[in-house]
């Protein structure tokens, strides 16, 4: 575990710059995140990202089916709007821990 | 007279059974299991079956021979279960009052769920080796394939056994060495994980074993649909990996009895106190195996940690006393990697498997996450202590429930 600084403020992250504590996330760091990720934050982008959010503190546990059930996103879209591998990417920039899928 | 059901007699529902016989006296408890087969598989033994290393009669057996004298194996199917009533109703119409229910119904694959699986490409050029009949049709399909492309893919998390995968791949290496036709057979191992397996250290020593083998890793791929037509399999992305040979772990879903209950998540796996493998909703049901939900691995090892921790709180739950907090998520798993040789894996809920020695620390003999033959000659024997031991609930010396820390090359 390590700090580093995102957008003017310290931040706790991990090996692969997951963050650590949702408590220091906020939505500029947000996109300072994505921006990393080469993507700009659409509307769209947000709802997800609020969405997968929601879900943490809730501490549901996420998973690429889940998120397609949602009505939020189907898998297609999210896709779209985070490319390769979105659940991992849309983690990264909402705050929140690398999805643990599993074992 | 009170009555404890169990529900599933595979590797979890026998291990309760012969531990709470063992505990429970005949005049207070009935004890009563259900299974709609006849046969008990060992799972582990489907691995080796395609390659012809096990033959069949090595891994089946009448699952009567492991119910102990004095518990009832009833073999009938289930309807469901009625939890707010404490009774499991059953197929033909018999409702079955419990006091106390043990769920061990495991996990089934579920090619279904993805369009295009399951089809006329289905045991013809697609198969699974997480049934008995799909691992003997793959055997058959081996044996006289001339080679291609070997595509071995895991649909998503979480599945039985998640090193099998990988497993298959070492050992299709070698197959096909042996057969002298690796230079015709390209093999790729596509995965929705992002790496070979879930955990980092794990992850770098296995990824390791695939490159020195040539075997590709596609990670990150989360499957759409199976392309049966053009023998190619295409994921949520768009990027496609074409197949001659598509050996699959489909998606695992518990039994559909939960479903039918209303009692699982999306996957039909069953809510699980984690610590004390209580059920999150009815205290008097109990869940252990593949069924549960919580974040352990699908491996009988972990069934059998669970079977001796979770022996004690159901005696504890008929005293009345609070339940131990005690599941760690232990896991212990061999993973075979080919050439006679294998690895071994140690890791609970907050440990991740790490070099170090088994069972006795700093001597070994077993050394963990490095290969050696010595790990393999305990794959192989396990099968004896399996049937032998395991089943029965006799305990395995030197190796706890819980995972020791002792021993292991934490950082």
């Amino acid at each position: 575990m390590s700090e580093r600084i995102i957008a003017g403020a310290p931040v706790n992250v991990n090996e692969e710059g997951f963050m650590t504590d949702f408590r220091q996330w906020n939505q500029t760091i947000g996109t300072e995140l994505a921006r990393e990720a080469d993507l700009t934050l659409s509307p769209r982008h947000w709802q997800v990202i609020e969405y997968l959010q929601t879900e943490y503190r809730n501490e549901v546990p996420l998973s690429i089916r889940k998120i397609g059930k949602s009505g939020v996103v189907d898998i297609k879209e999210f896709y779209q709007l985070f490319p390769n591998a979105p659940l991992k990417t849309a983690a990264k920039i909402a705050g929140i821990p690398k999805p643990a899928s599993c074992i | 007279m009170k009555r404890l059901l169990i529900l599933g007699a595979g590797t979890a529902g026998t291990m309760m059974a012969n531990h709470l016989h063992h505990h429970l006296s005949a005049d207070e408890w009935e004890i009563d299991i259900i299974d709609e087969e006849t046969e008990h598989y060992y799972q582990p033994g489907f691995l080796f079956l395609p390659f012809d290393i096990y033959e069949p009669e090595d891994i089946v057996k009448p699952i009567r021979q492991f119910i102990p004298a004095g518990v009832n194996l009833i073999q009938e199917s289930i309807d469901r279960i009625v939890p707010a009533e404490q009774y499991v109703l059953m197929q033909g119409g018999d409702r079955l009052r419990y006091d106390i229910l043990i769920v061990a119904t495991g996990a089934k694959i579920a090619p279904e769920e993805v369009p295009g699986m399951l089809g006329e490409e289905w045991k013809n050029s697609i198969f699974d080796f997480y049934t008995f009949e799909g691992a003997l049709a793959l055997r058959n399909k081996l044996r006289e394939w001339e080679g291609g492309k070997l595509v071995v893919h895991i649909t998503e998390m979480p599945i039985k056994c998640p090193v099998a995968p990988l497993e298959f791949a070492f050992l299709a290496d070698s197959f096909f060495k042996n057969k002298h036709m690796r230079d015709r057979v390209d093999i790729t191992f596509v995965t929705p994980l992002s790496g070979a397996f879930t955990k980092p250290k794990a992850t770098a020593a296995l990824e390791h074993l695939l490159e020195e083998k040539h075997i590709h890793i596609e990670s990150d791929f989360a499957i759409e649909q199976v392309d049966a037509e053009n023998k190619t399999i295409i994921d949520y992305g768009g990027r496609t990996v074409p197949f001659d040979l598509l050996v699959t772990v489909p998606t695992n879903k518990g039994d559909a009895v939960i479903e039918r209950s209303g009692m699982g998540d999306d996957l039909n796996f069953v809510p699980t106190n984690k610590a004390t493998l209580q059920s999150k909703d009815w205290p008097n049901i109990f869940v252990l195996g593949d069924a549960t939900n919580i974040a352990a691995s699908k491996a009988g090892s972990v069934a059998h940690f669970e079977a001796e921790i979770l022996t004690e709180n159901i005696l504890r739950f008929m005293d009345g006393q609070p339940l131990k907090e005690e599941f760690d998520g232990h896991a212990n798993c061999f993973v075979e990697t080919g050439n006679g040789k294998a690895l071994l894996i140690d890791f609970n809920y907050t440990h991740e498997p790490v070099e170090g020695t088994f069972p006795f620390p700093g001597v070994g003999p077993l050394r963990l996450l490095k290969e050696s033959r010595i790990n393999h000659m305990g794959k192989l024997a396990f099968r004896w202590i399996y049937w032998n031991m395991l089943l029965k609930g006799t305990h395995i010396p030197f190796v706890s429930a819980t995972m020791q820390e002792a021993g292991k090359d934490f950082d």
